[in-house]
């Protein structure tokens, strides 16, 4: 999932992603509030999810770490939903 | 203190606000009420001296002071919304929690130096950048609009954090008197709001690095600045709008008198308009509420959503297009008399300043804004 969501960051969020370590600050090196939407919509697109409101906010998506996390945490909510629905 | 506010507007700001307007002077007369009475240090904490009010009571100081003058409420606005910033994430510095006291004792009033030339009217965007040495910074700012800078003592600026970083790595910076040298470069002769006095100015500024604040401004902007100025600028523009009402209604008024027992053709139109006000005051109650409230128990979580900077957006934009829609209605009630300048019901002044609503900040830049984030709020 890590490498996923640097394509897309490198792709969307137009930063020179290599050089930036899992926990580095992305708007200090450059990610823009507009950017930064283009990056959310890549990766609901890519991993099918939807951020919900609580979580759309700057903090989640200031690192590639803090990003993964919040995928992960949405998809296990999801999972739960299909567990408990079935 | 509402009536303290309007008695300040009433006595001290409106006997000079066409006059403000014609010769486009700062409003000396209404600033100097308010500091006597304290006002400038209205939202700073009890604890170093300030009034410690919340965020509803400035706004509602902002709407009485925007009846009667738009300008001394545009000036008092502003100034309010730094004192915000200051409050909100500099309280933890002890160089900025001194200055806090400062502001309350001597009343110092504070422009903002968010405008900058190349950057439109993008204020997460900077040009500028901040230099440090031996623990002073200093900088320089080509500032597009500085409102109140010759009459300001002190100066908030925005800044990139070094001459490496990204345009939108930004930090809010503290310069004062003494530490600054503005060099005005143009006139402030403009349609409205003509005693803001906001020529552009190359900004030359210095200070210790305390005066830095030590939040990233992405984080001050989003959860203070733009919140605050919304707020604080919608309820001047309701201001605006509730006086062009009421000179509607006196003038609806003294036409039923000389007829009694009919109906003046405008009452009906008056009727609209209550209406019309109605839904503006409800919408910039409801919005200040909710922000003041999100505010005073520090919930930085819900500050910093985008479903927050989505509504705090949604007012900015519909109290601008409604303040002026009002104005407008009022004028055709008006009609000559309102046309007229220098009448009991004259809207020529009350129209101009509106028609500064949506141009501060442009509503198309903040439309596209609202655009992106809906492409990704559910709005839950």
């Amino acid at each position: 999932m890590l490498d996923d969501i640097r394509a897309i960051l490198r792709e969307h969020g137009r930063l020179a992603i290599d050089q930036l370590g899992n926990d580095t600050d992305l708007y200090l090196a450059g990610l823009t509030s507009h950017a930064s939407v283009n990056v959310m919509l890549a990766l609901e697109s890519r991993f099918d999810i939807e951020f919900p409101d609580h979580m759309l906010r700057r903090s989640v998506f200031e690192s590639i770490s803090s990003m993964h996390a919040a995928i992960e945490e949405i998809k296990q909510s999801e999972t739960t939903q299909v567990t408990v629905a079935s | 203190m509402i009536d303290l506010g309007r008695r300040i507007a009433r006595d001290m700001a409106a006997p000079f606000a066409d006059e403000v307007d014609a010769k486009a002077r700062f409003p000396a007369e209404g600033l100097g009420a308010l500091r006597k009475e304290r006002l400038l240090g209205a939202l700073v904490p009890t604890e170093v001296g300030g009034l410690g009010r919340s965020l509803d009571d400035v706004a509602a100081l902002c709407d009485v002071l925007g009846q009667h003058c738009a300008a001394t409420a545009m000036i008092f606005a502003m100034h309010q919304i730094q004192v915000a910033c200051l409050v909100r994430h500099g309280m933890g510095t002890p160089a900025l929690r001194d200055y806090l006291g400062d502001i309350a004792e001597q009343q110092l009033l504070i422009a903002s130096v968010t405008s900058e030339v190349g950057v439109g009217g993008n204020t997460r965007t900077s040009v500028s950048a901040l230099l440090r040495q031996g623990g002073r910074y200093s900088l320089t700012k080509d500032a597009t609009t500085v409102s109140y800078g010759e009459y300001a003592d002190d100066l908030l600026i925005t800044t990139r954090r070094a001459p490496d970083a990204p345009p939108s790595d930004q930090v809010l910076v503290l310069a004062r008197k003494g530490d600054f040298q503005l060099e005005k470069k143009g006139e402030w002769d403009t349609l409205g709001m003509r005693g803001t006095c906001s020529p552009a100015m190359y900004v030359t500024a210095s200070g210790s690095e305390e005066q830095v604040l030590p939040v990233p401004f992405a984080d001050i902007s989003g959860q203070t600045m733009v919140p605050v100025s919304h707020i604080l600028w919608s309820s001047l523009w309701l201001g605006i709008a509730t006086n062009a009402v009421a000179r509607a209604a006196a003038f609806t008024r003294t036409e039923a008198r000389k007829k009694p027992g009919t109906m003046p053709p405008t009452a009906m139109r008056l009727a609209e308009l209550s209406n019309t006000l109605q839904l503006l005051r409800a919408s910039v109650h409801d919005v200040a509420n909710e922000a003041g409230q999100l505010m005073s128990s520090g919930n930085t979580h819900a500050l910093s959503s985008m479903s927050f900077a989505l509504r705090m957006n949604n007012l900015k934009i519909s109290s601008s297009q409604l303040a002026l829609q009002i104005v407008q209605q009022a004028l055709l009630i008006c009609g000559i008399h309102g046309y007229k300048n220098n009448t009991p019901y004259s809207l020529g002044r009350h129209l101009r300043d509106a028609c500064s609503a949506a141009l501060m900040v442009g509503n198309d830049r903040i439309y596209n804004t609202n655009a992106s984030l809906l492409l990704v709020v559910k709005d839950e």
